[in-house]
C-alpha cells in the first residue's frame, strides 16, 4: 500500500475520542482552528479532488502533538499536512510562504551581507515594511546572519587525530547560517567523548517547505540530503542531528507526510538518525558518557519541544541534565511555545502563536536565573523574543559543563 | 543501565503500576501510544456497581461475585487488595480529594440523569450523591454540545432510588455570554478557572435558583486549578456545587492523568509517549526486553527485569481479531482465553451478551499472564488493566476499580519479588 493511502487510511482508526483536541495548543486558543479531530479525521472525509470544503485547515500549525498523543495510531498531523498541501496549491501560495520556507536560499544571500542584512531585521521601519508587503509579523522572532557560516568553520576545524569512533553530525540550515556556535559547541562535546566529527556537505532538510505546502520543492530538498548522508548510513555511521524538527524530518515526517517511504536512501538514513540527546544518553547508558562535568550553579526552564516529542524518545535532555552537579532544571509542562517553525512569524497567526506559548513565556521568566534550554532553534528564538531571556541548545549546557568554553 | 521495570500503557493501570513501581524505587520506563481511558472517563474508582443487581456495599458483595466467576479478574484480587489500591490512589493525588470507601456504593447523577453506583469519587462528584435526596438544579451551559440538563433532570426524576429517597431534579440553562458558538469541556474548564467568567455565570445563575438547591455543572470546573475554581463558585452562589460527568474528553479524568503522570516523573520514572511497543524478546518463560518503534526506521529493544503489560483491550488494539477468528495479544502475543469457538462469534445486537467482550488475558494469583494450559507464561511479565479477560466492566461498573487495582497489585507483586 502506498504511504498516503496508509497516511489517509488512519482516518478509519479515528474513534472520535478526542484526546488529540484536549492536547492540541491551537485549538485551545483561538475557535479559528476547530481542532485536529474535526479537521483530521471527520473533514478529510469530505475533501475530493475538487478542494477542501473549508479553510480552518490554515490555521493547523504542524506541531504533531494530535499524532504523538493519538492512542489509535491515526496520522492526523500528517493527513492534514497532506490536505493543507492540497488546498494551498489549489488556492495559491503566498509569495511569503514561499520565501521564509527556503532557510538555505535566506542564509547564502544573508551571509555575506549579514552585517547589513542584521541592521535591516532589527531595523523597526523595515520590519514594519515587512510586514506590510509580505504579512511577516514586525514582532515577530527573526534570526540573525552569524556571517560566518559552520560549513566554513568547521573546514578549518582540525579533526580529531586519535580517535576510535567516528559520528556524522547533521548541523541544519540554521547551525549554518544563524547559530553555528550550536555546531561548534556540538563537535565539542562529540570530541570530547572521543568521536572524530564527519561534516558532509548538505543542504536544508526541505521542512519548512513541507509545512508550507511546498511539497515538490521539499521532496526534492529532502531527497538530495538523504543522498548525501546515505553512505556513511550505509557503512554504519550514525547521524546526530542538533535541530530536532529536522531530524524528525529524516526519521520519518518526510517518508510519511512526502510520501516517501519508497525511497531507500531516506530509509536508510533514518534507521542511523538520532537527536543528539538521545545519542548522548545512550551513549550514557552504556557507560560510554564521559561524566566529568563541573558544577553549573544555575536554575534552567526547559522545554521539550513539539517536534521533540515527536520523536518518542521521552525526554533525554532531562536525564543529561541530571549528571550535571549544581544544574537545577524545571520540565515546563506547556505543550507548545507557538512559533511551529514558520506559524508564529505570519501576520494573522502571530497573535494565536503568542497565546499558545505565553503559559510557557511565564514559567520561563518565573524559573530562569540566567538562561531557558530547549532543542529546537525556532522555539528557542521564540522564548528569546517573548521574555528577553536568552534560550540556549541542551548541548550548550553539557559543553559548559564539560568546561569546553 | 537498563531499567528495572517496564510498564507498557499510560491509562489508569498503567500509570498507577508505573508510579508505585518508580515510588519504591525501582528504575521504571513507562512506554505509551498515547493516553488512555484516563481522558475519556471520569474518574471515579467504581469498583462494582452491579453483580447484576445493584450493589450497595462493594466489600460485601466482592467475595461472592469472584467465587461465582472464577475467570474474573476479581477473583485474582482481593477485596483487601483493591481497598489499599483506593487508599493508595487517595494519599496519592489529594488535589482530586477522594472520598468513599469499599464499604458503601455512592450513587451519582450521569450526563443523561441515570444514578451510577461508585466507591471512591473526586469530593467534587461526591457532593452530588443522590442517596439522601434532595433538590438539585442541573446547570446546562449554552455552548457545551452533548450536555442536555432538560434530558438529565427529567430522567434523574424518573429514576429507580433507594426506597424513601425522592430527588426534585430541575434543568436551569445559561446563556454564557462571551462563549463562542461550540467550547469543548476543555475550552470551558480554562473559562472557568478565570475569574470573571465565574462571576459572569454565579450573576446569571443566582436569581434562578431556588431555596435549598445543590447546583450540578458538567464536570468543567477548572483543570489545573480545579479547587479553587470549585470553592470560588461554591462561595458565589452559596451553596453545594457538584460536577456530573461529560461526554470526552473527560476534563476530570485528566485531572487524574496529570496527577499520576506528574507523580511519574517526580518518583523518577522515564515517560516514552508516542512510542510503540512493537513486540518482544523473550525464551525460557523469560521476557528480555520490549523492543520500541520510535520516530526513526529502527527498532530499540529496552531490557529489564519485570514487565507490565497494560495495553488495553480490544478498543485499544491492545487485543485484535485477525480474519481467521483468532484473536492476539499484541505485543507479547500472550494466549487470549475466552475467545468464543465458532460461529457465530458475536449476537445480533450490540447490547446483547458478547462473549467476545470478556475475551482477554488470564492471569494468575500475582496477575501473570498464563498460557492455554494454564501455566505462567513468562515469569517476569505481569497483566493489568482492560487486557485482563472475564470481566465486563460497562455491564457490571468495575473499569476503574479493576484497572486501579490490577495495575497497583501488578506493581506490587514486583516490588515484592524484588525485595
Amino acid at each position: 500500500m502506498d504511504t498516503m493511502e496508509w497516511v489517509r487510511g488512519s482516518l478509519d482508526h479515528c474513534v472520535k475520542c478526542t484526546i488529540c483536541e484536549t492536547f492540541c495548543p491551537v485549538s485551545n486558543v483561538t475557535p479559528l482552528f476547530p481542532g485536529p479531530k474535526y479537521v483530521g479525521p471527520q473533514l478529510e472525509r469530505f475533501r475530493t479532488h475538487d478542494g477542501s470544503p473549508d479553510a480552518s485547515l490554515d490555521y493547523c500549525s504542524g506541531c504533531g502533538i494530535c499524532t504523538t498523543v493519538c492512542p489509535q495510531g491515526v496520522k492526523i498531523a500528517e493527513i492534514n499536512s497532506q490536505a493543507r498541501a492540497k488546498m494551498k496549491a489549489q488556492r495559491g501560495i503566498p509569495l511569503r510562504d514561499r520565501i521564509i520556507a527556503r532557510p538555505s536560499a535566506m542564509g547564502r544571500v544573508g551571509t555575506p551581507l549579514a552585517p547589513i542584512a542584521n541592521f535591516f531585521l532589527e531595523n523597526r521601519t523595515f520590519r514594519w515594511l515587512l510586514e506590510r508587503t509580505l504579512r511577516v509579523h514586525r514582532k515577530a522572532p527573526m534570526p540573525l546572519f552569524a556571517g560566518r557560516t559552520f560549513q566554513s568553520w568547521v573546514r578549518r576545524h582540525p579533526p580529531l587525530t586519535q580517535a576510535t569512533k567516528a559520528i556524522v553530525y547533521f548541523h541544519g540550515c540554521s547551525a549554518n547560517h544563524f547559530e553555528p556556535r550550536v555546531g561548534q559547541m556540538a563537535v565539542a562535546v562529540l570530541e570530547h567523548n572521543g568521536y572524530r566529527v564527519i561534516v558532509p556537505r548538505q543542504d536544508c532538510c526541505g521542512l519548512p517547505l513541507q509545512s508550507n505546502g511546498l511539497f515538490d520543492d521539499a521532496r526534492r530538498y529532502v531527497r538530495e540530503l538523504a543522498e548525501r548522508l546515505e553512505p556513511y548510513a550505509r557503512r554504519g555511521y550514525d547521524i546526530v542531528a542538533t535541530s530536532t524538527s529536522c531530524g524528525l524530518m529524516l526519521k520519518r515526517e518526510a517518508r510519511e507526510i512526502l510520501e516517501l517511504e519508497d525511497d531507500e536512501d531516506l530509509r536508510t538514513v533514518s534507521a542511523h538518525m538520532f537527536d543528539i540527546c538521545e545519542f548522548l544518553l545512550d551513549l550514557h547508558e552504556r557507560g560510554a558518557l564521559r561524566t566529568d562535568f563541573q558544577p553549573l550553579d544555575m536554575r534552567v526552564p526547559y522545554h521539550a519541544p513539539c517536534q521533540q516529542r515527536g520523536h518518542g524518545i521521552g525526554k533525554p535532555a532531562l536525564e543529561l541534565f541530571d549528571l550535571i552537579p549544581g544544574l537545577e532544571v524545571v520540565d515546563s509542562d506547556v505543550e507548545c511555545c507557538g512559533v511551529a517553525g514558520t506559524y508564529g512569524l505570519k501576520t494573522e497567526k502571530y497573535d494565536i502563536a503568542m497565546e499558545v506559548g505565553a503559559p510557557l513565556f511565564r514559567q520561563v521568566t518565573e524559573v530562569a536565573t540566567e538562561v531557558a534550554a530547549c532543542d529546537s532553534e525556532t522555539c528557542r528564538w521564540q522564548i528569546t523574543r517573548a521574555t528577553g531571556i536568552p534560550s540556549v541548545h541542551p548541548v550548550e549546557l553539557l559543553y559548559r559543563a564539560y568546561g569546553l568554553s | 543501565m537498563s531499567p528495572d521495570a517496564v510498564v507498557v500503557g499510560a491509562g489508569l493501570a498503567g500509570l498507577a503500576a508505573g508510579v508505585r513501581l518508580a515510588q519504591a524505587g525501582l528504575r521504571t520506563t513507562l512506554v505509551a501510544k498515547g493516553p488512555g481511558a484516563t481522558h475519556l472517563a471520569p474518574p471515579t474508582i467504581d469498583v462494582l456497581g452491579y453483580a447484576p443487581d445493584l450493589v450497595e456495599c462493594p466489600a460485601a458483595a466482592l467475595a461472592s461475585f469472584a467465587a461465582e466467576r472464577p475467570d474474573h479478574p476479581y477473583a485474582r484480587l482481593p477485596a483487601y487488595t483493591v481497598a489499599a489500591s483506593a487508599e493508595w490512589l487517595r494519599a496519592l493525588v489529594p488535589s482530586l480529594a477522594y472520598v468513599g470507601t469499599i464499604e458503601e456504593n455512592l450513587l451519582l447523577p450521569t450526563g443523561v440523569g441515570v444514578p451510577k453506583p461508585s466507591a471512591f469519587v473526586p469530593e467534587a462528584m461526591a457532593v452530588g450523591d443522590l442517596r439522601s435526596g434532595g433538590r438539585f438544579a442541573f446547570a446546562g451551559l449554552r455552548a457545551l454540545k452533548d450536555f442536555y440538563p432538560r434530558l438529565l433532570a427529567e430522567n434523574l426524576s424518573q429514576a429507580k432510588l433507594p426506597t424513601g429517597v425522592t430527588v426534585d431534579a430541575r434543568a436551569v440553562q445559561l446563556t454564557d455570554p462571551g462563549a463562542e458558538a461550540d467550547v469543548s469541556p476543555l475550552g470551558y474548564a480554562r473559562m472557568f478557572e478565570d475569574q470573571e467568567f465565574r462571576s459572569v455565570v454565579a450573576a446569571e445563575l443566582l436569581p434562578k435558583l431556588e431555596p435549598g438547591e445543590s447546583v450540578g455543572f458538567p464536570s468543567v470546573l477548572g483543570l489545573h486549578k480545579h479547587r479553587t475554581t470549585w470553592f470560588d463558585l461554591q462561595d458565589r452562589l452559596g451553596r453545594p456545587v457538584f460536577e456530573v460527568p461529560t461526554l470526552p474528553p473527560s476534563v476530570a479524568g485528566i485531572r487524574l492523568f496529570h496527577a499520576l503522570r506528574d507523580a511519574f516523573v517526580l518518583a523518577g520514572g522515564r515517560l516514552l509517549m508516542g512510542s510503540t511497543a512493537a513486540g518482544a524478546e523473550t525464551n525460557d518463560g523469560v521476557v528480555r526486553n520490549v523492543v520500541i518503534q520510535s520516530a526513526a526506521a529502527r527498532t530499540t529493544p529496552i531490557e529489564a527485569k519485570s514487565f507490565v503489560l497494560a495495553t488495553g483491550g480490544f478498543a485499544e488494539g491492545a487485543l485484535f481479531l485477525d480474519s481467521y477468528g483468532e484473536v492476539h495479544e499484541s505485543v507479547f502475543g500472550l494466549a487470549v482465553s475466552g475467545v468464543p469457538a465458532g460461529e457465530p462469534r458475536f449476537a445480533p445486537r450490540y447490547f446483547d451478551d458478547q462473549p467476545m467482550a470478556r475475551a482477554g488475558i488470564s492471569v494468575d494469583e500475582r496477575l501473570r499472564p498464563l498460557d492455554l494450559e494454564g501455566n505462567v507464561a513468562f515469569r517476569n511479565l505481569f497483566a493489568a488493566g482492560a487486557a485482563l479477560g472475564g470481566a465486563e466492566p460497562w455491564r457490571e461498573l468495575s473499569g476503574n476499580g479493576l484497572a486501579l487495582a490490577s495495575g497497583f497489585a501488578a506493581a506490587s507483586a514486583i516490588v515484592e519479588g524484588v525485595s
